[in-house]
């Protein structure tokens, strides 16, 4: 870094309202030019809305913004582009039949003839995939690429674009370790090529390995700009939430005790006839975590649902020794919460919740049919939502508010309040905490620990690697639809897990 | 994102969808040469002038509850149900057959009988669709249509070959019989004294359209079942994971909703026509859909948007009956109402939501 170059982005006092509410308070931020700069903070700490101000999609209600020095308004992301702002959202925006060579001029076509635009492309691509070493095969599918691959493809249609300050939005969500890795490196000989590159993630760990300087927001307001280097987790987390945090989950050893999941040869065909999970076999004990790593992706939604009763499948599964009906009338959701299986789903926003309805008929989602009668009693239902969401600290503490009306965490809060008090045998919980604050993580991880302290069996299943280890006794890994194996927390690293989550054989990765 | 009042949401954006449309339909009068002035006087005496306009009114609400809340049932569970129209001529055909089978002593009999005739038949038309729209994936607005096509043929080959008495050339059924004549408002509000229009068209099955509000509402917001039913209709993949079977759900409602629609024959066949002609339903099965969009699917917002509507209706036989104002100019007027509250409801609400936002942050500031 130079002495004081004029930054790439110069952001002052830019804030944003939605009604009340301050997304953006008198944002000041400089960017400098050919560094990676990281934005880190809670969900709800105004990341997105500011980044969206920067791509165009909302307008600044005050403030400047300068690119290179020179005034900007940008009023959409065709303005956005202009100024040499490109952008790759979390969710890729790419056409999936189309090829790589087709996504990347999508949009930029220079004329209504494709067949030169494809042509300056292709020769372009092989230009750019030589300056930063971004390999992807021009004429393969998007279909046919993995996640790592079509993410490389965001990334060349902004350079494409000829972007020179990139926008990363929570890039690693869906990454294998190894496959953040490339990104990483990728990201490096962008940044040591001349680019300036934004990232933007809850993850400390990520600022932490590759940004030069990192930007810290807590409701609305940039609280902190620090070199990385001159940092350290636990200093960024208090910075994001105001208060110390506990990063480790504090537990005592497990308790084991009899085997309350028991899953045999478990099978599970798509919609489209694919094997999603082939032949699935684990166990479960009272007083214990096991943890399901893995890629999102391989199967461990469907064993979830499976479980929960969102689908059929063959094979064999028993409940504190009691077979359970896997393809017949008994197998719904109703069916399982009567047995004793509470489901904490892995998108609260799709399934967990119903998002119109207000929070007290949301503590009865799942079990409304419970009790007698063909009426609800809304009186009681509403007493009995309140009560728990004062247990959980649900906030606001108002059952009659809609449940999109809550922040993510709040949201899981009602979830959790709902399927915990239930006090079930087996627990299955599917990424308890994405997409939720800091201060809500802790909380929720400690509420399930107790479920377990309480001799209750609990299967979880994250794609956070760090939230495995951390909370799980034991840990199963798979891939495609298989268990590769299973390892013990203290005994192993994310190294190896890395490797069985790639789909490396139990013995190479003994080897390795 | 920005949150308007609720009264503003249920009664201000339909009322500034109305004004527009009765704006818009002004000047259609005005383009034919007459005054849109007298012409609503004419409308509003014509229809609410007198108890004999009033009766008429409620006649025409009467029909577009059931239509309407029948729209909004299937609603709630997140399908589009514009077969009430089929769903009612069934209805009709089930009311005929009760009434002209059975040799009814005195109408309080026929009534519930003709309700679970009426009901019956228009639940089991409904059935169809909604069974092959929950196994089968048949989008339940293509069948729906179809089957309005299918009732108003079928009812046709009834009228013309089965149930018309020989002796007549008219494509209908006998008259019902004397002991399944149902009272009109008139006699209902004799026994309490009150004067009411002798020849106006409403009848006591105004209040079983009442009733049917009170039930909607109890179902909807009270009953496990409406449970199930509004939480598919908002979200078909959390209904999955609570354990909620849409197959059965969608059959369900749609039941319910073709029941209702069918039991718009006990009004206009039944208490009305007192027998079965053919088109009897008279497109009030398509009207329910913007009565239904404009209350909100609220059974208090249906009968509210109905009375609306009925007053529409009353008052545009009396402008074609008085002016130079063709009958056809009250559809144009009616469609513009459901234009607007229905298909443009976003071009006021957004404007009225943006309003709020600068006046909560006026006052704030």
């Amino acid at each position: 870094m130079t002495d004081t170059p004029i930054p790439a982005i110069e952001l002052r006092r830019v804030s944003k309202a939605f009604g009340s509410v301050k997304a953006n308070k008198e944002i000041s931020l400089k960017v400098q030019p050919g560094t990676i700069h990281g934005i880190i903070g809670e969900n709800g700490a105004g990341k997105s809305t500011l980044m969206s101000i920067l791509y165009g999609f909302y307008k600044a209600d005050e403030g400047e913004i300068y690119i290179r020095g020179q005034r900007a308004k940008i009023s959409d992301s065709q303005a956005a582009i202009a100024a040499g702002i490109g952008m790759v959202f979390q969710h890729f925006k790419l056409v999936e039949p189309f090829t790589v060579l087709e996504n990347v001029i999508l949009g930029a076509e220079d004329d209504s003839l494709l067949r030169p635009s494809l042509a300056k492309a292709r020769k372009e691509l092989s230009h750019l995939a030589a300056e930063y070493e971004l390999y992807v095969d021009p004429d393969a599918a998007i279909a046919d690429l993995g996640v790592g691959m079509q993410q490389r493809v965001e990334i060349l249609k902004a350079l494409y674009r000829r972007a020179d300050i990139l926008i990363l939005d929570e890039p690693t969500g869906v990454l294998t370790p190894a496959e953040a890795d490339q990104l990483f490196r990728i990201l490096h000989r962008l940044r040591d090529e001349g680019k300036t590159i934004i990232l933007i993630t809850h993850k400390l760990r990520e600022i932490m390995d590759i940004t030069d300087t990192v930007s810290v927001m807590r409701q609305g307001e940039m609280t902190a700009t620090v070199k990385t280097t001159e940092t350290s987790p636990a200093h960024l987390a208090e910075l994001m939430v105001g208060r110390k945090v506990l990063l480790r989950v504090e537990k005592a050893p497990a308790q084991p005790g009899d085997v309350v999941l028991e899953v045999k040869d478990l099978r599970v065909t798509d919609d489209q006839g694919v094997l999603r999970l082939k032949g699935i076999d684990l166990s479960v004990r009272a007083g214990e975590i096991l943890g399901i790593a893995g890629v999102a992706g391989n199967g461990q939604s469907e064993l979830l649902e499976v479980l929960g009763g969102m689908h059929p499948a063959q094979g064999q599964v028993r409940l504190n020794g009691q077979e359970i009906d896997l393809t017949g009338r008994f197998s719904d959701g109703q069916s399982r919460r009567k047995r004793g299986i509470s489901h904490v789903p892995e998108d609260r926003q799709r399934a967990g919740l119903i998002m119109d309805f207000t929070a007290w008929e949301n503590t009865i989602f799942g079990y409304h049919r419970e009790g007698a009668g063909l009426f609800t009693d809304n009186r009681a239902l509403q007493a009995e939502a309140d009560a728990k969401m004062q247990r959980y600290d649900v906030r606001p503490p108002d059952a009659t508010l809609a449940a999109k009306n809550f922040s993510g965490g709040n949201q899981q809060k009602i979830v959790l309040a709902r399927e915990i008090e239930r006090n079930p045998d087996l627990l299955l919980v599917g990424q308890p905490t994405r997409g939720v604050d800091i201060g809500a993580i802790e909380f929720i991880h400690q509420q399930i620990v107790a479920l377990r302290d309480a001799g209750k069996a609990i299967l979880l299943v994250s794609v956070e690697l760090e939230e495995i280890v951390s909370l799980s006794d034991r840990i199963a890994v798979m891939f495609d639809g298989q268990i590769m194996g299973e390892r013990v927390p203290t005994d192993t690293n994310e190294t190896e897990l890395g490797l069985l989550m790639a789909g490396v054989t139990e013995k190479v990765a003994a080897h390795g | 994102m920005d949150r308007m009042p609720a009264w503003a949401d249920a009664i201000l954006v339909p009322l500034i969808s109305l004004v527009l449309a009765a704006g818009l339909s002004a000047l259609v009068i005005l383009a034919i040469g007459e005054d849109p002035v007298a012409a609503v006087k004419l409308m509003i005496t014509g229809a609410l002038g007198s108890s004999y306009g009033w009766s008429n009114t409620l006649y025409y609400a009467t029909n577009f509850i059931f239509t309407g809340l029948a729209f909004a049932v299937a609603s709630h569970a997140g399908l589009f149900n514009i077969g009430s129209e089929g769903q009612a001529m069934m209805g009709g055909l089930g009311v005929a057959i009760v009434c002209l089978m059975i040799p009814w002593p005195h109408w309080a009999m026929a009534l519930p009988a003709a309700i679970l005739g009426s009901a019956v038949f228009g639940a089991l038309w409904a059935l169809i669709p909604g069974w092959l729209q929950a196994r089968r994936g048949s989008h339940i607005v293509i069948t729906t249509i179809m089957f309005n096509f299918i009732a108003a043929a079928f009812l046709n080959y009834m009228l013309v070959n089965v149930m018309r008495p020989e002796t007549s050339m008219d494509p209908a059924t006998a008259k019902f019989p004397a002991g399944a004549h149902l009272p009109t408002l008139h006699d209902v509000l004799a026994v309490f004294g009150i004067p009411f229009s002798k020849g106006g068209l409403a009848n006591v099955s105004l209040f079983v359209a009442l009733a049917a509000c009170v039930l909607v509402w109890v179902l909807i917001w009270r009953t496990r079942l409406g449970y199930e039913i509004r939480a598919l209709g908002k979200s078909e993949s959390a209904s999955r994971y609570a354990g909620i079977s849409p197959t059965r759900i969608i059959v369900i409602a749609m039941l319910i909703s073709g029941a209702l629609s069918g039991c718009m024959a006990i009004n206009n066949v039944m208490g009305e026509a007192e027998r079965l002609i053919l088109n009897a339903t008279e497109g009030a099965g398509f009207i329910g859909i913007a009565v239904a969009l404009m209350g909100r699917n609220h059974p208090f917002g249906v009968l509210l948007a109905a009375l609306l509507f009925g007053f529409l209706y009353q008052g545009g036989s009396e402008l074609a009956l008085w002016t130079s104002i063709p009958r056809e100019l009250i559809v144009v007027i009616q469609a513009l109402v459901i234009l607007f509250t229905g298909a443009l409801d976003n071009m006021v609400r957004m404007p009225l939501e943006r309003i709020f936002a600068w006046v909560r942050k006026e006052t704030q500031t």
